[in-house]
C-alpha cells in the first residue's frame, strides 16, 4: 500500500520526466488503449476488451500507433500512459502499469541511453536532493546507494554472461529458456550495483522490434537499462523495414501458435505505415512505477502506485 | 498436481521422493522474456532451505504430507513422544526432527504433527506458547520502557530478549514463529 509520500514522490518525478521532454520540443501524445493487435511479443499476454463492434485488446504497449505517428511527420514524440499486460503479479510486476514511452527521429539505441542517463540523472536531482538514489539490495547482501551520474558504464549480453555467469552466449542451448533462466538467476542481480548498467547488444534473434546493430551482424539496436538488478526500461534502434516487419510478426505468430498461446491479429495498419515510410528512429520504453522504486527507495512496486490491483 | 499460480508460502511440494515447503518466492519476468518463479525452499526431512527457479506454467507434485493433531507426552532421551487423543496411538520423533520447536513443547502441549508417507517428520506448536522466567538479570526499578532488551532463559531452555522490567518467575506471552517476546501473562 502506498503513502501519501509516495505518490508525491511519483508527482515530482512525473513532472521532471515531462519537463525533460517538453524542454526539447517533444509532442506529449495519447494514443488509444484499445487496439486491433496488442502486441505479438510470445512472452505477453493480452487482455481482451468485449462488447464492442469488433474484438480488440488493452494494448502491450503503445509502439504501433506512435510508430505511425512518426510517419506523419512528428519526430519527437512521447507518450506517459498505462501498458497492460495480462498474468504478471509480483514486487515488481503489475497487470497495468505505467509506461514513458519516446521516440525520437534520426536517432538509434545510443541517443537514448543518453536520454535516459538524462531523465534518471534530472528525477534523481529533484527527488533526492542529488544524483545518488537510495542504497537498496537482497537481505543480507550488500546495500551500496546507487551513483546515478551519466555516463553510466555499458555491457554487452555477450560480456555480461561472460562475466557473471561464466556462460558463453554462443554455448548456450538455441531455446530462448535456457538464455532468460542464466539472465534472471545469474546476470540480472549483478547488474546496477552502485552504477546502472546499460546493457547492449542482444542477440539477434531476439531483436524484437529492434533493427539488426549497425556494427554487428550479430546482434540486435537494443539495450536495455538495470538498477540495482532491477530492469529499468528498453530501447532500440527501431526496425523501419516494412517487409522485414512482416515476416518478424509472423514468425512471432507461428510460435505463439506452437505454445499454445493466445493468436493476436497482426497490425496491418502499422505495417502500410512502414510501407509509407517512417524515418530512422530510435524509441525507449521505460516503467515509471519501477523509477519511482528506485528514487524514492520503496520495496514493491505495490508501494509507489495510487491503487495496486488487489486493492481495486 | 499444483503449478507455479499455486506457490505461496507454506505450500508443501515434493520433488524426487522429498518434501519441501515453500518459504519464500518471488514472480521474475524480464520485460520481454518468460516468465519463472524463484522461490526458496525448506526441506522439511533436514530443514536445509535451497533456491530452485520454476519456469511458468511448470507442474509441482503436492507432497504426500498430512498434518494430525496431537499431545505432546513426555521427552524420553533425545526422543520426544506424541498421542493421538482419540486412538491414543503413539509416534516418537527425534530431538533432530523437533529442533527449536522443543523449547514450545510443556507437557499436554496440543501440537501438529507433519506426517510424510505416514512417517512422522515435524512438528507445529501453536502460534503462541506461555512459558515462565527461570534466569534474568534483576531489572531497574522503575523502568518501564521495551527499548532496551535484556536475555532471560525461559523454563524450557529457550533465550528470549524481554524488556527491563521483567523478572524471574514471571509467565511470558512467546511467538513460537519468530521465538520472540510478545507480553506479560498475568496470573
Amino acid at each position: 500500500v502506498s503513502s501519501t509520500e509516495a505518490l508525491r514522490t511519483r508527482h515530482a518525478v512525473v513532472r521532471e520526466l515531462r519537463a525533460h521532454f517538453d524542454e526539447q520540443g517533444f509532442v506529449e501524445v495519447d494514443t488509444p488503449a484499445m487496439v486491433v493487435s496488442p502486441g505479438l511479443e510470445v512472452h505477453l499476454d493480452a487482455f481482451e476488451v468485449h462488447g464492442g463492434p469488433q474484438p480488440r485488446y488493452l494494448h502491450t504497449s503503445p509502439e504501433y500507433h506512435m510508430k505511425r505517428l512518426l510517419g506523419r511527420g512528428l519526430p519527437r514524440i512521447y507518450q506517459l500512459g498505462k501498458a497492460f499486460r495480462r498474468g504478471e503479479v509480483g514486487h515488481l510486476h503489475q497487470p497495468e502499469f505505467t509506461m514513458l514511452e519516446w521516440y525520437r527521429a534520426g536517432a538509434g539505441s545510443d541517443e537514448m541511453m543518453r536520454d535516459t542517463e538524462q531523465l534518471v540523472f534530472r528525477a534523481a536531482k529533484a527527488v533526492c536532493g542529488g544524483p545518488v538514489l537510495p542504497a537498496r539490495g537482497e537481505p543480507g547482501a550488500p546495500r551500496t546507494p546507487i551513483d546515478v551520474t551519466p555516463p553510466w558504464p555499458r555491457l554487452t549480453v555477450r560480456e555480461a554472461f561472460a562475466r557473471y555467469a561464466n556462460v558463453d552466449l554462443d554455448a548456450l542451448p538455441p531455446d530462448e529458456d535456457a538464455f532468460f533462466r542464466v539472465l534472471i538467476e545469474r546476470v540480472e542481480p549483478q547488474l546496477g550495483r552502485g552504477r546502472p548498467t546499460l546493457l547492449t547488444h542482444y542477440p539477434a534473434q531476439m531483436a524484437s522490434l529492434a533493427r539488426i546493430h549497425p556494427d554487428d551482424p550479430r546482434s540486435a539496436d537494443r539495450f536495455e537499462a538495470y538498477v540495482a538488478g532491477i530492469e529499468l526500461c528498453n530501447g532500440f534502434g527501431e526496425l523501419v523495414d516494412a517487409s522485414e516487419q512482416r515476416s518478424r510478426l509472423e514468425a512471432d505468430v507461428r510460435t505463439r501458435a506452437q505454445l499454445g498461446k493466445p493468436a493476436y491479429p497482426i497490425d496491418e495498419r502499422f505495417l502500410q505505415a512502414l510501407e509509407k515510410g517512417i524515418p530512422e528512429s530510435g524509441g525507449n520504453a521505460l516503467g515509471v512505477d519501477r523509477l519511482v522504486m528506485l528514487l524514492s527507495g520503496a520495496k514493491r512496486i505495490q508501494d509507489v502506485v495510487a491503487f495496486d490491483a488487489s486493492q481495486v | 498436481v499444483y503449478d507455479t499460480s499455486d506457490i505461496k508460502k507454506g505450500l508443501k511440494i515434493q520433488m524426487d521422493g522429498v518434501p519441501f515447503s515453500v518459504v519464500e518466492f518471488q514472480f521474475v519476468k524480464p520485460g520481454k522474456g518468460s516468465a519463472f518463479t524463484r522461490t526458496k525452499l525448506k526441506n522439511l526431512m533436514t530443514g536445509a532451505v535451497l533456491e530452485k527457479t520454476f519456469r511458468s506454467g511448470e507442474k509441482l507434485e503436492p507432497a504426500a504430507v498430512e498434518e494430525r493433531q496431537m499431545q505432546y507426552l513426555y521427552r524420553e532421551g533425545d526422543m520426544f513422544v506424541f498421542m493421538d487423543t482419540g486412538t491414543y496411538d503413539q509416534v516418537q520423533l527425534t530431538e533432530e526432527l523437533i529442533d527449536d520447536n522443543q523449547y514450545y513443547l510443556l507437557d499436554g502441549t496440543m501440537v501438529d504433527v507433519l506426517f510424510f508417507n505416514d512417517r512422522p517428520i515435524g512438528v507445529t506448536p501453536p502460534n503462541f506458547a506461555e512459558l515462565e522466567v527461570v534466569e534474568t538479570e534483576p531489572g531497574f526499578k522503575g523502568d518501564t520502557s521495551s527499548n532496551t532488551t535484556k536475555p532471560a532463559k525461559m523454563s524450557t531452555g529457550l533465550e528470549v530478549q524481554v524488556p527491563l522490567f521483567i523478572e524471574q518467575g514471571e509467565v511470558l506471552k512467546i511467538d513460537t514463529r519468530t521465538g520472540s517476546y510478545v507480553e506479560r501473562v498475568k496470573k
